[in-house]
């Protein structure tokens, strides 16, 4: 296969502000939300590299950070007020800022025109416009850390009435919070523009012949993961909004009547703090899908590329991503079993969270169907899609017992859940990210990234990961709170701190081998190895048409016409072990 | 002469999508799947738009029937100028309909006087809504002192956020229709723009009733 010269496609010569800042074409809006997801990654990183720091050694001096934050570190001992603070910075940024964005924001911008053969999205100038809001949600959230008082304390759900009740419940639940709401509902205004260009452009633009039956898994699960998106980000902003009034305009509406705050009786009269946890909870749900689905979807195809066959069971596949959408509407009262809520209504969130298991353990049988007696081709990009079913299944069982509210009771709000959903919602779709980084790095910029390294940056993970996160279930098991500062300060929990320093070692190497991918990724930029065709990993899919990188327009003149589905491989008879699906009926045999 | 409409002009318009295709090798053959979807984009953006509108409201309205239950609940008597601002609303929406219907037959003028009528009744809303919640602070009910109150302040003004963005579009395809730029083959700006009124017509009518009878 040559490599076609980058397409010119109806392209003015631009300059560098308005081809690489203020584009609006999907790749570079794909590679700007990557870029900025990445960079909050690194803060949120180090934000839970400070929480590590205070776990394993609590109440320990460090004079060198007392330097650096005066305030947070005074006496150069981490403040209680700042340890809360990193709990509720660090969620925030990672749920939203980081996989929110990179799966959706960044594959889904990357992608979608390249693997529907279209030119763009429907709308570029939204979909440029849902950067920007983005970015100035980034800035809002990462301003909180600096105002006086500080970041809010009530962790990422915000729970009211401490939410809702500004400075009169601690010192960042002032100007802190404020930003906070600011920023997720600027984050909920973009990702609405962002899911409205996503579901319009794969429903009307896809080429000739990709009827919906043979879009790539990634496709569908952006298409779902939208549809979750625009259904589920409004009822957020709706919370927002009334938690706003609540702190700016007087309101009560998450404020109980009599409440008495640091002393203080409020004069509130009338609302209802759990109204809050419905409302966060019934976005909060779909949330987890609208990070996992991409995370799927992408590591589906990508496991399919590496074993050289095609996905077992493709419309199972895809009926059972539908179906963890629409059940993850039903479920979120498993987030709130000890809230008083009935028994009754607690049975039944239990029985709707179980039955979502189902759907997902049809997609993990078929993941193993897929990679059951393949010749796999071990790169980067497949290792980390093996990996992310692995990570997703650990932490996908964890799951069961704490959807049991006779077991939640007991494991809630501690370390089990952290755990669970750690590697159920955080690092299985960190995996796929990984996986799909490597794997399309190539047409992103013309280069590979460097394997050894890859494989460096794998093995590092995977085991980090499980030595981070394994022993936290231990310790939520004999009873280790979620966001305790200080875990010294329970006579209980003493014998626990061994575990906590060797979880919070194995954080620091986990951060450490993340050092080796971001080297990776920057230097292999300039310096990586250049792709020499347009298909180098021997893909099926529409993007592998087009040169690496891709030019503007992605296509040539004519727009491919798609003759079969996204996954036939090894198909018996034919010349290549994979047959594109631009390859007409017959035309893999010559 | 046959009329033609719009919707025998609109690209991407015709062959309905095969959902059901089957997947795998040698598709095609005699009946090649077509991905032309039969509603155009601009369509599917605005009923999304409403989508996300209607979960918006969805989300306040439920917050509203939750909090209604409370004990220190305390119903509160709506100024009649709501009706009348109800009425305006309504009749903007009729108007707009008129407008729809005189751009399908080119009776530019009738398009044109019915899109300046239904700005000025939007305009009215929006100015009545002002006066409605002047003639309550007045009346010593703020936005803050019952929980009826509240709700009626918050989801009566991002309503009118709504409507601002409805003129908003209003202004733009009036815009279209006194330059010459809509006719009987090319009116989908007033269709969507037309589609959304009509929403944000139903979206109060349905928070009217909930606040006054709920």
């Amino acid at each position: 296969m040559q490599v076609q010269h980058a397409t010119e496609h109806a392209h003015p010569q631009l300059g560098f502000w308005r081809k690489y800042v203020f584009s609006t074409d999907h790749k570079v809006i794909g590679l700007q939300y990557m870029i900025t997801a990445m960079a909050m990654a690194v803060v949120g990183g180090l934000l839970s590299m400070l929480m590590r720091l205070q776990l394993a050694w609590p109440a320990h001096a460090w004079p060198t950070l007392g330097k650096i934050f005066p305030v947070a570190f005074a006496g150069n001992i981490m403040e209680p007020g700042f340890y809360v603070s990193l709990v509720t910075m660090h969620g925030t940024i990672m749920v939203f800022f980081l996989f929110t964005a990179v799966l959706t924001g960044a594959f889904g911008n990357f992608l979608i025109p390249l693997q529907i053969g279209a030119r763009d999205m429907a709308f570029p100038f939204l979909n440029a416009l849902s950067y920007w809001v983005f970015l100035l949600s980034c800035i809002v959230i990462l301003s909180a850390l600096f105002v006086a008082g500080g970041a809010p304390l009530g962790g990422w759900t915000a729970y009211a009435p401490l939410s809702a009740l500004g400075e009169a419940s601690g010192p960042g639940e002032g100007a802190g919070m404020s930003l906070w709401i600011a920023a997720l509902a600027l984050f909920t205004v973009s990702g609405l523009m962002g899911g409205l260009n996503y579901i319009t452009t794969i429903l009307t633009m896809r080429t000739k012949g990709l009827s919906m039956m043979r879009l790539p898994l990634t496709q569908w699960s952006l298409l779902i993961t939208a549809v979750l998106g625009l259904l589920a980000f409004p009822v957020l902003l709706a919370a927002a909004i009334l938690l706003l009034f609540d702190r700016a305009g007087g309101t009560s509406f998450f404020i109980p009547s009599g409440i008495i705050m640091n002393n203080r009786l409020l004069g509130n009269s009338g609302g209802h703090p759990l109204l809050w946890q419905h409302l966060f909870w019934f976005f909060g749900h779909p949330e987890v899908y609208i990070v996992i689905l991409p995370a799927m979807g992408m590591a589906s195809d990508i496991l399919s590329t590496f074993c050289r066959k095609p996905i077992f069971s493709y419309k199972m596949m895809v009926y059972s991503m539908v179906s963890i959408a629409g059940l993850s509407f039903i479920v979120w009262g498993h987030h709130m079993f000890v809230s008083g809520m009935s028994p009754f209504l607690g049975s039944v969130f239990t029985m709707t969270t179980l039955v979502i298991a189902v759907p997902s353990a049809v997609k993990t049988f078929n993941w193993l169907g897929t990679v059951w007696g393949a010749r796999i081709r071990f790169t980067s990009a497949a290792l980390f899609s093996i990996g992310f079913i692995s990570v997703f299944v650990s932490g996908g069982l964890s799951g069961i017992f704490l959807g049991s509210s006779a077991a939640d009771i007991y494991l809630q709000d501690t370390y089990f859940v952290v755990a669970h959903f750690h590697l159920v919602m955080a690092i299985a779709p960190l995996f796929a990210a990984f996986a799909g980084i490597y794997y399309w790095y190539p047409k992103m910029f013309g280069r590979f990234l460097n394997e050894t390294l890859g494989k460096l940056h794998f093995w590092g993970s995977l085991i980090g990961v499980y030595a981070v996160f394994f022993p936290m279930h231990v310790l939520g098991i004999t009873g280790h709170m979620r966001r305790i500062y200080d875990p010294l300060f329970y006579d209980f929990l003493k014998p626990d701190q061994a575990m906590n320093v060797f979880v919070s070692v194995s954080a620091f190497a986990l951060a450490t081998v993340q050092l080796v991918f971001l080297a990776n990724f920057f230097i292999s930029i300039f310096a990586g190895k250049r792709v020499t065709e347009n298909n180098p990993w021997h893909a099926t899919t529409l993007e592998w048409e087009t040169p690496c990188p891709t030019g503007h327009g992605n296509f040539g003149d004519e727009l491919p016409v798609v003759h079969r589905w996204a996954f036939d491989y090894s198909v018996p008879g034919a010349k290549n072990d994979f047959v594109p699906q631009t390859v007409p009926p017959g035309g893999e045999k010559l | 002469m046959p009329v033609l409409t719009e919707d025998k002009v609109s690209g991407g318009i015709g062959v309905p999508p095969r959902w059901n295709a089957p997947p795998g090798g040698g598709g095609g053959g005699g009946g090649e799947p077509d991905s032309s979807f039969p509603i155009s984009s601009k369509q599917i953006a605005t009923w999304l738009l409403m989508t996300g509108i209607a979960m918006l409201f969805a989300g306040l309205t439920s917050a509203y029937i939750v909090l209604r239950g409370v004990p220190t609940w305390e119903s509160l008597q709506l100024p009649p100028l709501v009706w009348v601002n109800t009425l305006f609303l309504i009749a903007s929406s009729l108007t707009l309909e008129l407008a729809r219907r005189s751009v399908k037959t080119d009776r530019m003028a009738a398009l044109r006087l019915c899109l300046g009528i239904t700005a000025i009744l939007g305009i009215a809303f929006v100015s009545g809504q002002i006066m409605l919640w002047r003639q309550m602070t007045s009346s010593g009910l703020l936005l803050a002192s019952t929980l009826h109150s509240s709700f009626f302040y918050v989801l009566s003004g991002i309503h009118a956020v709504h409507i601002l963005g409805g003129l908003i579009g209003l202004a733009t395809v009036s815009v279209k229709a006194w330059s010459g730029r809509l006719s009987s083959i090319s009116f989908e700006p007033l269709r969507l723009c037309a589609t959304y009124w009509h929403f944000m017509g139903g979206v109060w009518l349905y928070l009217i009733l909930l606040l006054v009878f709920a």
